[in-house]
């Protein structure tokens, strides 16, 4: 393959794997060199999707592929202004790159990807398929990331994950993150990503977690971008017996936000929650994409996702859930809903059930309307001004999932975005 | 015979199991040569005596076709098909019309009398002069029918008592010869010939089907009905059936479905137009039973169908209602395509899949006027090593405001070695419009299995008590008759299931 001349939709991709394959993380590490290299020829050949791909067919990249980036790598020390902290432990990023200086990780054992790569390499794209267009993508380019390990029986409390983007130059940042889940072990990850200024840029993170034998991860993302910004997340989770992965993804900001979850169930009583929220405002799209694999028997899923569509916006659901023959007992349950502000707004929505096993409980629902009227008309009824009936109705559809979360500051955080957003869309919706 | 008895007849034939309608009818036939080029539609073309811009029409389609690949998005696995290996034009030979029934061909008679058609109209079907004039029994809703031998429409009764109404009901050979202004208006005009692979196959080489058309502000008297029939060995059947209702029209079609049990597979792409005018109303049942093959997955029929209507006008309403018991593979999507403000599209269907029997069906709905509202309730059942799988898209353009649809698709899974999937697409642009779907996949209780033994039920009765009551919103839709005969089926397929 002649990487100094690329071609296709990825070519801008892999110009700059091109210029940076020595100077990223793990260049002189066998494995990794071939991990790359492969996914640079695997982009080479076929591209990132286009809209005629199944999976991608709602989500058109060309905007992202069309516009120009620049590598982030060198930003690395600059001063950042960063949220107030949620939790005592906090690991921050800034523009891809893992900030010690401002993070606090006493007592966790947590590295940064970039100083560990040697040692985990055989661990990467094993959770995550590498043949996942946006894993492919992170495979490349990845720079740096959060490798966490909570050891048996341990419960590691509450850790914020905070990502910030600060540029004034349109970067793209690709950051890998492996977490791993001992027999027993508990954990709630608090992720926010930011962009501390309106520049364009491209975030690609890419999660692998394991989740072993009755350990648990609450995992909640709260995606609040800059509207010019790419968000493509891609998380991969493997579950074992008794273990819970309990999810919920925010999707707030963008241009263009995508957050592909493939979760495998692969022992008895295994447990998934994928809820999740999108606040689409003029010109954003924002898609939730999930596969939930049914691997064994007796094992639980639940799955609740809002969608709020203001001005001309888009909103994508796709949820499959695959039940194996081996997963008799499976309960699956899905809801998708969507509530439509404006007449511009589009909301497509493909839940997916492909089910190999007789004995299962197995459903999907999906809505999607305008605010009732006769809702709206018994608040003003009341007194209350049709702005603030609006609201009220609008926050009370997104709380039906929001309050599915049990950890209280994971969900305050969740309701902050929620009422930010709100503030800044509510009135033009 | 009172409607009823022959009704208790069919359910006792029905109920002797395995694929009664197995028959082949050797009958002398005329074939053109295997394989497919321009000669061939030219041959079909000139054979049907058309017009050339007919024939035109068709080497147009039979170009876009050689361009297209066959469909791989299903969730079906078939070998490829060879489509120089079959014969697309195969009819019975043409005789002078005989006297009376004893003059008919026998083969011929008695494939009808085991297709369940009563004889008064097998004497019809036959063509035995003035049989046609005969009126119908009293007290006895007649049903007119024009039966479909491979390619070719052998007859259709009660043509005269129709023509009365202003009704035309007739082969479309016979409407392209008789009719062709209307031909020539709606053809191609719901389903394009470059719609897709298999549609644009059918245009560019079909030998005929049926064709109505109902003038304004009649409403048909009778049920009318096409039996289709594959009985030539390597044929391809490649029917299209053209309905128009006119302005306030309303018609009430039955299609029925059989072939012979061969080891091979046959292919049968046939396309479905249905055009509702203003105020117009259509309501299209279908209940397959094609030959699905033997336990072991050999033979059956590929059943690669394009329906579609166009609600064109307004308060127009279209209803599809099918039974899908029988084929090797099923590949089917009755759409409507509502234009017209205040249309109505229904789709009701059950799907069974048993041995190795895949089905890959739904419907499309494309809602583009005003207050345009549609219901969509499908039944999936797998037993055996069957697949099937729901594929629906429902999709609300910007300008369909207050349109409304509601889904719900339930999925029933006897046996362990089975499948059940659930594709829908679900495309809102208009704020005000609503849509709801469900979806659901169990099987049957123990719970619901228990009390029906405890009364005395065997296994397989119970089995089949559920399955009708689970299937029951469906087929209340079904014309009378078609109802009991499809509940039968229900069982009869699923023989062999539960153990």
């Amino acid at each position: 393959m002649n990487i100094d001349a690329p071609s296709g939709n990825a070519a801008a991709f892999l110009q700059r794997y091109a210029g940076l394959a020595d100077r990223l993380p793990g260049a002189r590490v066998e494995a990794v060199r071939a991990l790359r290299d492969a996914a640079a020829e695997t982009l080479m050949a076929g591209g990132l999707p286009s809209r005629r791909v199944e999976a991608w067919r709602y989500t058109d990249l060309s905007p992202m592929l069309r516009a120009e980036f620049r590598e982030a790598l060198t930003a690395v020390d600059g001063a950042v202004a960063l949220p107030p902290a949620r939790a005592e432990r906090r690991a921050v990023f800034v523009d891809g790159r893992f900030r010690a200086d401002l993070s606090s990780l006493d007592g966790l054992d947590a590295e940064a990807l970039a100083d560990v790569v040697g040692d985990v390499a055989p661990r990467l794209n094993t959770v995550a398929a590498a043949a996942q267009p946006m894993v492919m993508l992170n495979t490349l380019l990845f720079e740096d990331g959060l490798v966490l390990d909570v050891p048996a029986g341990v419960d590691a409390g509450r850790l914020e994950l905070l990502s910030v983007v600060s540029g004034e130059t349109a970067s793209t940042i690709h950051p890998r993150h492996l977490i791993r889940l001992a027999r027993g072990a508990r954990l709630v990850l608090l992720e926010t990503a930011m962009s501390a200024s309106g520049a364009r840029h491209l975030h690609n993170p890419v999660f692998e977690i394991e989740v072993a034998e009755d350990a648990k991860i609450t995992h909640v993302r709260v995606q609040r971008e800059a509207e010019s910004a790419y968000h493509l997340a891609h998380l991969g989770v493997r579950v074992q017996t008794g273990g819970t992965y309990d999810g919920f993804v925010l999707n707030a900001g963008g241009r263009i936000s995508r957050s592909e979850t493939h979760l495998a169930l692969l022992g008895p009583r295994a447990a998934a929650h994928l809820n999740g929220a999108q606040l689409v405002a003029d010109g954003q799209l924002a898609d939730t994409t999930t596969a939930l694999d049914h691997a064994a028997p007796n094992c639980a899923s639940r799955q609740t996702v809002k969608t709020v569509l203001a001005g001309r916006s888009r909103g994508v659901f796709q949820g499959k859930i695959l039940v194996r023959r081996e997963a008799q007992k499976t309960d699956g349950y899905q809801m998708n809903q969507a509530l439509l502000l404006s007449e511009e707004a589009e909301i497509d929505s493909k839940p997916q059930l492909e089910i190999y096993a007789d004995d299962v409980k197995c459903s999907h629902g999906a809505t999607a309307g305008a605010l009732d009227p006769d809702s709206l008309f018994y608040l003003r009824a009341r007194g209350i001004p049709a702005d603030t009936a609006r609201s009220i109705l609008v926050r009370a559809f997104l709380q039906e999932a929001v309050e599915i979360v049990e950890d209280e500051v994971a969900r305050d955080a969740l309701e902050d975005a929620v009422t930010g957003w709100w503030n800044q869309h509510g009135e033009a919706a | 015979m009172p409607a009823v008895e022959e009704t208790l007849d069919t359910v006792r034939d029905a109920t002797q199991g395995a694929y009664k309608w197995g028959f082949e009818t050797d009958i002398e036939m005329e074939f053109a040569p295997k394989g497919l080029n321009e000669d061939i539609v030219r041959f079909i073309s000139a054979k049907k005596n058309e017009p050339s811009w007919l024939l035109e029409w068709r080497l147009r389609a039979f170009q876009a076709w050689q361009g297209m690949e066959e469909p791989r998005w299903p969730a079906v696995t078939y070998p490829p098909i060879d489509y120089q290996d079959a014969y697309y034009y195969a009819a019975p030979k043409e005789k002078i019309g005989p006297k009376s029934l004893d003059e008919v061909d026998p083969e011929l008679l008695k494939s009808y009398a085991k297709l369940g058609i009563p004889l008064k109209e097998q004497a019809i079907l036959a063509g035995v002069e003035g049989a046609g004039d005969v009126p119908a029994d009293g007290g006895r809703m007649p049903v007119a029918v024009d039966a479909v031998f491979d390619s070719v429409s052998v007859a259709t009764t009660y043509k005269h008592r129709l023509e009365k109404e202003g009704i035309i009901f007739c082969s479309m050979s016979e409407a392209v010869q008789n009719h062709p202004d209307l031909v020539r208006k709606y053809l191609g005009t719901v389903v394009p010939h470059t719609d897709n692979f298999f549609a644009a196959l059918n245009s560019a080489v079909f030998t005929d089907g049926s064709f109505v058309y109902i003038p304004k502000g009649v409403r048909c008297p009778m049920e009318l009905s096409t039996y289709f029939r594959i009985n030539a060995k390597s044929t391809g059947q490649f029917e299209r059936t053209l309905i128009i209702a006119d302005e306030g029209a309303t018609v009430s079609y039955l299609e029925g479905c059989t072939a012979p049990q061969r080891d091979e597979n046959q292919l049968h792409a046939a396309v479905v137009e249905l055009v509702a005018l203003d105020d117009a109303s259509i309501k299209y049942s279908t209940v397959q039973n094609w030959y699905p093959g033997d336990e072991n997955g050999k033979g059956g029929i590929y059943n690669f169908v394009t329906k579609r209507a166009a609600c064109r006008g307004k308060r127009s309403k279209v209803s599809w209602t099918q039974v899908e018991t029988g084929s090797a593979i099923t590949w089917k999507y009755p759409s409507c395509i509502l234009q017209g403000e205040d249309s109505v599209g229904e789709f009701y269907s059950v799907a069974i899949t048993n041995n190795h029997q895949q089905a890959d069906t739904g419907t499309k709905m494309i809602h583009l006027g005003k207050n345009t509202r549609s219901t969509i309730v499908s039944k999936g059942i797998s037993a055996g090593k069957g697949q099937n799988t729901y594929r629906g898209l429902v999709r609300i353009s910007p300008k369909a405001a207050n349109a409304r649809n509601f889904t719900q698709c339930d999925s029933l899974l006897i046996g362990d070695l089975c499948g059940a999937h659930t594709v829908p697409y679900i495309e809102n642009r208009c704020m005000t419009a609503k849509t709801e779907h469900e979806a659901t996949t169990s099987r049957i209780a123990e719970d619901q299995l228990f009390y029906c033994r405890q009364r005395g039920l065997s296994q397989e009765d119970a089995v089949g008590l559920i399955v009708n009551g689970f299937c029951r919103e469906v087929l209340k839709e079904l014309p009378m008759e078609f109802a009991v005969e499809a509940q039968k089926l229900l069982q009869i397929s699923l023989e062999g299931s539960v153990g």
